[in-house]
């Protein structure tokens, strides 16, 4: 029971996502969760706008499914898997995060510092999340999927396309992390 | 209810990514830093079991549920969208620590400031398909 209760190790986690992917090919779909932000612009009306989002969003309500239960998974992981073990971070980065501002990094799965809701009353703290936000949703949908798109199904797949866009993200996140977020922390 | 398979594989994938600290910022944060091999570790072991089912689905020896050949959508060819896009993307996951997935599993976890993020993400979306025909692919 405590091997479940603490953080799963990576070669345990690894196989199980493959696995995520290979239970959604096995019912007949693909495992892609940015397709969902795709929807949700369809439902609310933006077909009339542009052709981009004229489809019928009922044919996805199955990934929509999909969504709620990886809602449900994270709160049941939360409330009922977990002993508040914290994150065993590197010490190094740790303490850098530290000098940064980041008060216990690790101690929970978000810093308090960029998601705390007393944040959410500053500008600066709006931005970061909208900025963010945007910058996912647009460029998810312009390199054609995400992490479990590109990363797991198209790399499985053994697909050029995928090969490229996962060296953007790394390119993308190599950039931000290295060079713009010790520029805003 | 056909649905409720579906249901049981996101829960499955929510409680995976926390379990797994994929959804963790931290471990974002580390992984661009390359302090740790613990994401790679993730990604690595991740995309090896997915290359070893598709093999071997793709000898016949695993079918779908309907009998089907597994079958994953190919994408088109390309370099701007991927590479663009991509590092777009990638300048949005390092600095929020979120990928679509984890956005709303850590809604989940009683992120509520996500909700403001899959607001964001969702009308960047929009833009992208406003802009579209507009943009070199």
């Amino acid at each position: 029971m405590e091997s479940l209760l603490n953080p799963w190790p990576w070669y345990v986690s690894g196989p199980l996502i493959a696995l995520v992917m290979a239970l959604l090919l096995y019912f007949g779909k693909t495992f892609g969760m940015s397709s969902n932000l795709r929807t949700l612009c369809a439902i609310g009306g933006a077909g009339k706008i542009s052709n981009f989002f004229k489809f019928n969003w009922r044919d996805q309500a199955w990934n929509l499914t999909v969504v709620l239960g990886a809602i449900i998974g994270g709160y049941i992981a939360v409330q009922y898997l977990s002993n508040n073990s914290g994150t065993d971070l590197n010490p190094k980065t740790a303490a850098e995060l530290k000098t940064m501002g980041f008060e216990n990094p690790g101690s929970t799965l978000v810093p308090n510092e960029i998601f705390g809701l007393d944040i959410l009353t500053t500008p600066k703290g709006v931005l970061l999340l909208v900025i963010g936000g945007l910058l996912v949703g647009f460029g998810t949908r312009y390199a054609d999927g995400c992490t479990s798109g590109h990363a797991i199904t198209g790399l499985s797949s053994l697909q050029k396309p995928s090969l490229i866009a996962v060296i953007g993200f790394f390119i993308g996140g190599l950039i931000m992390t290295n060079f713009i977020l010790p520029l805003l922390f | 209810m056909k649905f409720l398979k579906f249901l049981f594989v996101g829960i499955f994938f929510g409680i995976v990514l926390v379990k797994s600290e994929a959804v963790s910022w931290f471990r974002i944060y580390e992984m661009f830093r390359f302090q740790s091999f613990h994401m790679y570790g993730i990604i690595g072991t991740a995309v090896a079991s997915g290359i070893l089912f598709l093999q071997i689905a793709k000898k016949g020896h695993i079918k779908s549920i309907k009998g089907a050949d597994i079958f994953v959508p190919k994408k088109d060819n390309g370099l701007i969208r991927y590479i663009v896009g991509g590092i777009i993307f990638g300048f949005g996951w390092a600095l929020i620590g979120a990928c679509p997935g984890p956005m709303y599993i850590l809604l989940g976890t009683g992120v509520w400031s996500m909700i403001v993020v899959i607001a964001a993400a969702t009308l960047g979306t929009f833009i992208y398909g406003v802009l579209k025909n507009k943009l070199p692919h």
